[in-house]
């Protein structure tokens, strides 16, 4: 009876594990779409905050996110891209290629709250851009390149060596090579990597806190010098700071919903290009 | 003619793909130098052994102390507390979909976990506001239930993908042949995964932990709106705590230019920079055995 018992048991304890997981991911997704979608209208996502952002919506919240992920994209996509080229293309296993390597792992793990710091004392102060949209989009950027790069020389490493040799063999110079034929073949794989990149970018609240998200800007957002608002920061400031925290609780509902709405859409994207890139194979 | 110009394209773009593999190198010698720099302006203003060993962060007192141990102490905690969670849970998900999951649970599953790790750290803290807070106060009969066993919760919920995904690479990289060895002596199941396959993966699942916990330390959104921000000295789980992350957000924003106390949040940073990259390298170190191992 016992030895029959047993490895259910035993099945059950890492079942338990994996719905336990399982079930941290339901909470978090069933409880932001259940009680933020009631927040959600036309006007929430089209207005801007009124009232002392007790009312109205979060539009510059949303314009400020894309604003500044673009300038990530801007930057890190083909910093990642050219660096990633270089060392799966051109670098020999020398010590200068393994410190880049090296360089690479370690930002990667780099807090992103010292990549704000980095951000601060290098954009906001050192160059004088203040605290504005280009230094947290730059800042940003910076936090995103280590993952461009890896993603990128990751779908560089599949592409077969016969298609670099074929290419050279009919007269291609290197650069032609990598131009005409390796990127377009890794593609897929270097998009899917982008897409998953700034995904998480726009997700990320400590590199913006000192290089530029306010919680409330008047007037027309948009200028790259200036101050912009930001969804996570919205979300932070909604959640934490707002001297009516009840009463703007259905507001980071919402907020939350849009942001979790516009991560998620991202990472479908990079799961689509993957499936199709997979079938085509 | 036309060679020659191609050539030159060669060339050129060579030297721009090499610059922009120098300019990562630079990006990191750059974090570190700020980091060296302002703390060494800190030094020349507060000893290093009153920041060391000083129980006490109040920069904003009229006598003003640095002492960080609180901070070191408050993010230990919430990390040690995180993994205590996401450990046991993170090995076993990895155990079952590797092991035990088949083809269309496994499909389910994996990219379940990678959309556990794409939620922003931002929303999972205000959860940790609106549904792990009150859920401990209620426990608890404290106000809010702001603490660090709310963090530490919120940490374990961030650190599991990381944990999950690198140990089942580990667990996965196991050759089938030591299995088969294991069942071929009557072992069953659960007796070759506990006694064969999680072994020979240790260093993988070492390697995993590792990185959870560099995950967890640099975190910042979640402990910063979960743990209540009461820089004191930590008594347990249940009080309020303030990591070095969390104090850093808090400080940096109203702290004017190039004061002492601006130094000190880069001096803070840069323990909590030392703290990730051992964590990392460790973690490093243990996945290179780990491929060695299995490789040879």
């Amino acid at each position: 009876m016992m030895k029959k018992l047993t490895p259910l048991l035993e099945w059950f304890v890492l079942l338990f594990c994996t719905g336990t997981v399982c079930f941290f991911l339901g909470v978090i997704i069933t409880d932001i779409i259940s009680k933020g979608w009631p927040a959600l209208s036309w006007e929430f996502i089209s207005s801007r905050p009124a009232d002392g952002m007790t009312k109205g919506g979060i539009l510059p919240a949303i314009t400020g996110t894309v604003l500044i992920t673009l300038i990530t994209a801007l930057f890190a996509v083909p910093f990642g891209i050219c660096c990633a080229i270089y060392l799966n293309e051109y670098a020999k296993d020398t010590w200068l290629t393994r410190l880049i390597r090296a360089s690479i792992r370690n930002l990667s793990g780099v807090p992103s709250i010292i990549y704000g710091l980095f951000g601060l004392a290098l954009f906001v102060q050192g160059l004088r851009m203040g605290t504005s949209v280009i230094s947290a989009g730059l800042t940003l950027g910076l936090l995103s390149l280590p993952y461009i790069v890896t993603t990128t020389e990751e779908a560089l490493r599949r592409i077969p060596a016969s298609m670099r040799e074929a290419a050279l063999g009919v007269g291609a110079t290197q650069f032609e090579s990598i131009r005409d034929v390796v990127l377009p073949s890794a593609l897929p794989g270097i998009l899917t990597g982008i897409v998953l990149t700034l995904s998480r970018a726009a997700g990320e609240t400590a590199p913006i806190l000192f290089t530029g998200a306010a919680f409330y800007i008047s007037g027309t957002s948009g200028y790259l010098n200036q101050e912009f608002m930001a969804l996570p920061y919205h979300l932070y400031m909604l959640s934490t700071q707002h001297q009516a925290i009840e009463q703007v609780r259905p507001l980071a509902y919402g907020t939350a919903l849009i942001l979790l709405m516009v991560v998620l859409l991202l990472n479908l994207t990079a799961f689509y290009i993957r499936y199709k890139h997979r079938n085509n194979d | 003619m036309k060679t020659l110009v191609r050539e030159r394209y060669d060339r050129l773009f060579k030297l721009l793909f090499r610059t922009t593999g120098l300019m990562v190198i630079a990006v990191l010698g750059g974090i570190f130098l700020m980091l060296l720099w302002n703390t060494i302006a800190f030094f020349l203003q507060v000893s290093p052994w009153d920041f060391i060993t000083g129980t006490q962060w109040n920069p904003s007192g009229t006598a003003a102390s640095y002492g960080i141990l609180p901070l070191v102490v408050s993010t230990s905690l919430v990390t040690l507390g995180a993994m205590v969670i996401a450990v046991p849970l993170g090995i076993g998900t990895a155990a079952f979909i590797s092991e035990y999951a088949g083809k269309s649970l496994k499909n389910f599953l994996k990219p379940a976990i990678e959309m556990l790790a794409a939620v922003p750290s931002v929303a999972i803290g205000f959860l940790g506001i609106v549904i792990v807070g009150p859920g401990i106060a209620r426990l608890t009969g404290q106000s809010n239930g702001l603490n660090a066993l709310n963090g530490a919760i919120l940490l374990a919920v961030m650190a599991l993908p990381t944990i999950i995904t690198v140990a089942e690479d580990a667990i996965n990289a196991v050759p089938r042949s030591y299995r088969e060895a294991s069942y071929g002596v009557g072992a069953n199941r659960w007796q070759t995964l506990i006694h064969v396959t999680i072994p020979s993966a240790a260093p993988g699942i070492i390697a995993a932990v590792m990185l959870g916990v560099g995950r967890a330390i640099g975190e910042t959104m979640t402990v910063l709106m979960a743990t209540g921000n009461v820089s004191a000295f930590p008594k347990g789980f249940f009080d309020s705590v303030r990591t070095i992350t969390a104090t850093i957000a808090i400080e940096m924003g109203e702290v004017p230019y190039q004061t002492t106390h601006y130094f000190a949040l880069f001096a803070i940073a840069a323990v909590l920079f030392t703290m990730t990259l051992f964590a990392n390298v460790v973690g490093e170190y243990f996945v290179n055995r780990f491929r060695k191992y299995h490789t040879a």
